[in-house]
């Protein structure tokens, strides 16, 4: 009985503490302006289905794509067991889907294989990421934290799926030991683990326990983990990939903004719509964002394969579309935190751009969509680029040299270069 | 010299004027218009028309800069007032149906140009070519063999990841019964040439290479006879790549649209 309510106490406090946290998640994500992704919910569900559930982009590299799916799999249906290990906790019972009989020993197994998937992916996975030291791991951006959270991560995952096997393997040998009854469950990877355990049933029963206390705290620990993590990835993805792009990658945003105003002053008796507030052309912090551009940084897994096909980062660059997201991350975060503390942000001095993100960075980009691309859950870090250049041109009039008489070139002779308009067809005379 | 583009190409005014009107609108492009070896393959887009018969024009004078760079250099005020003139140009001329050299112009047609007005059915060269070999007016006979040659296709970022034209380009390149290999980047995975995003305008940033020798060097180890390009700034980048390690006399750096014109003898 005091178990069980000391498991209802500590659920009920993980799951409190964990939607306190979601909430300030979708707060920070709000503080971006608005922008419409309501449509084709049909195509969306396809492309989330498709892109975040069904993995399409993660093939691209087989080695990497073949580990994410034992640990992807592991988690998503291991999550069947956590239902069975909720209620035991609850009610007090001892296997609880037990009556379904051989199917529940079907279950049992696979899980235990899955666990065994979830172990090899995240054991090679620390090795790629601390002996190996594949590049992708790699880069400016990839300082401590992000380093030690990955570490944090995949170790966590490891320490939660040995408990998990220790648990059954435990189970297990106590059903051993009681004769004539049919054993519950079926073990076909914890079973390695019986010459590991003592006889003594005392000490199995604490083991057995231990384990499943250790995997259930460890659980709702890693839930709570989450919100201060890269690791959100496994939540956000799927809202992330329904609320992609569906226009062609090649298509930019137009600015309505700018629309009204060229209108004006092409046709005098235009009058443009009236705005709430005055507004800022272009990015130069967080709130000039929108929503999406904010869900994409906190979905972001710090993976590394839009930084990998960059052709600036490639040839030496500073530009890493990786770092973009986690400065509008980190950024963004910062920002929360004031309006923790003064109920709503004000200016601090500091912004997105130059504090975070540098001129050079931005200048870099080619504007080739391969980070875009290259992103498993389509995280789009070129927009970001592209609106904070237009905060640089359009509200600072700061840009290379070389730009401003590209500009100079097609306000005058309607060609990036200077040549004139009138020998535009000189080509054709022959 | 001269005895090749014998024929002089209207413009929509001259056409207007003798109240005719084009199939298609061929929208040659800054580069097109300007750039030495970028007006070769503009000559040869004209060769490729004329020579299937379709009837086309150009803008001539009244073509001006799709806006392109300004926009991904973040100027939409000045891409926005360049989309609204050559709008109001096209519109005047009722042009229904556009073909265009550039992927950069394509893209901006195509995609960017709706929401200000201008509504046309746009086109790629290479979308062209290949429509006219489906159809069986372009063939690969009458002109220079490329049989066996080694050829592999860079894909322009705009015209591939950007708008998902992958196939037409390759499909030109197939019927010249040449030996197609593909660079380890290539269609979705392309890497850029390094003109994107108004690169093409600017000095590169401080790096430990130039993004089209990066480019150049995984081309080389196909060890190709032809590098083919289907954009004028990928051309530049890819020139300048091949010269950079002095191979401009055995490889060639040729648009699709050339490489059809030379392999059906088109004059």
């Amino acid at each position: 009985m005091i178990s069980q309510l000391l498991f209802a106490i500590i659920f009920i406090l993980a799951i409190v503490l964990f939607t306190f946290n979601a909430k300030k998640i979708i707060r920070n994500i709000k503080l971006g302006r608005p922008t419409d992704r309501s449509d084709n919910p049909a195509l969306r569900l396809k492309k989330m289905l498709k892109v975040a559930f069904g993995q399409s982009k993660m093939t691209k590299r087989p080695t990497a794509f073949v580990l994410h799916l034992f640990v992807y799999l592991g988690f998503v249906i291991i999550n069947i067991e956590m239902l069975e290990i909720m209620i035991d906790g609850l009610a007090g019972t001892h296997r609880v889907f037990a009556g379904l009989g051989s199917f529940y020993n079907f279950l049992i197994a696979s899980f235990e294989w899955l666990a065994l998937g979830v172990l090899v992916g995240c054991i090679l996975f620390l090795i790629r990421r601390n002996i190996i030291h594949v590049k992708r791991f790699l880069g400016v951006e990839m300082t401590n934290w992000p380093k030690t959270d990955a570490n944090l991560i995949l170790i966590t995952e490891i320490l939660l799926m040995t408990a998990f096997l220790f648990m059954n393997a435990a189970d297990h040998k106590i059903q051993l030991q009681v004769q004539n009854e049919a054993i519950i469950g079926s073990f076909p990877i914890s079973s390695w683990l019986l010459p590991l355990l003592p006889a003594n049933t005392d000490s199995l029963h604490f083991i057995e326990r231990f384990s499943w206390w250790f995997h259930i705290i460890g659980v709702l620990a890693f839930l709570n983990y989450l919100p201060y993590s890269k690791h959100l990835h496994i939540i956000l993805a799927f809202p992330n990939t329904y609320f992609s792009n569906l226009k062609p990658k090649g298509q930019f945003t137009n600015m309505d903004t700018v629309t009204h105003e060229v209108k004006a002053m092409l046709d005098p008796s235009y009058t443009p719509p009236a705005t709430e507030q005055p507004m800022r052309f272009g990015v130069k912090d967080v709130p000039d964002l929108t929503w999406k551009n904010l869900l994409e940084a906190y979905t972001c897994t710090e993976c590394g394969r839009c930084t990998a096909v960059c052709p600036a980062n490639i040839t030496g660059k500073l530009l890493s579309p990786r770092k973009i997201m986690m400065d509008t991350r980190d950024r963004m975060v910062e920002i929360g935190e004031q309006v923790d503390k003064k109920g709503s942000f004000s200016e601090d001095g500091k912004a997105l751009l130059d504090d975070y993100i540098t001129r050079e960075e931005i200048w870099a980009c080619t504007s080739c969509n391969a980070c875009v691309e290259a992103c498993p859950v389509n995280i789009n870090p070129l927009e970001i680029i592209i609106d904070l250049r237009r905060y640089a041109i359009m509200e600072e009039s700061q840009a290379p040299s070389s730009i401003n008489a590209m500009f100079g070139n097609i306000e005058n002779n309607s060609a990036p270069w200077k040549y004139a308009q009138a020998d535009r067809a000189n080509w054709n005379n022959g | 010299m001269n005895e090749e583009n014998i024929f002089k190409v209207p413009t929509m005014a001259e056409m207007i004027a003798k109240g005719e009107s084009p199939d298609i609108l061929f929208w040659v492009g800054c580069a097109g218009s300007f750039d030495e070896r970028a007006q070769r393959t503009t000559r040869d887009i004209c060769k490729i028309l004329h020579h299937v018969g379709l009837k086309f024009a150009i803008l001539g004078t009244e073509e001006g800069c799709t806006g392109d760079p300004a926009k991904r250099a973040g100027n939409e005020f000045l891409f926005q007032m360049q989309a609204m003139m050559n709008i109001e140009v096209l519109n005047g001329y009722e042009i229904k149906k556009i073909v265009t050299a550039c992927p950069h112009c394509f893209n901006t047609l195509k995609n960017e140009y709706p929401i200000l007005g201008g509504n046309y059915e746009v086109i790629h060269h290479t979308q062209l070519i290949q429509q006219l070999i489906n159809e069986g007016k372009l063939q690969a006979q009458g002109g220079e063999s490329f049989k066996g040659k080694r050829i592999t296709f860079h894909d322009p970022c705009y015209l591939g990841r950007g708008n998902n034209v992958y196939e037409a380009p390759r499909r030109a390149l197939e019927i010249l019964d040449a030996q197609l290999v593909e660079m380890k980047r290539c269609k979705s995975n392309g890497l850029c040439c390094g003109a994107g995003g108004a690169q093409m305008f600017k000095e590169p940033e401080k790096g430990k290479k130039d993004v089209n020798i990066e480019r150049i060097d995984e081309a080389l180890q196909l060890n190709p006879q032809v590098i083919a390009a289907a954009c004028p700034f990928c051309m530049t980048m890819l020139k300048d790549g091949v010269k950079n390690y002095d191979r401009e006399n055995d490889i060639q750096v040729l648009d699709i649209a050339e490489l059809t014109v030379r392999a059906n003898g088109l004059k």
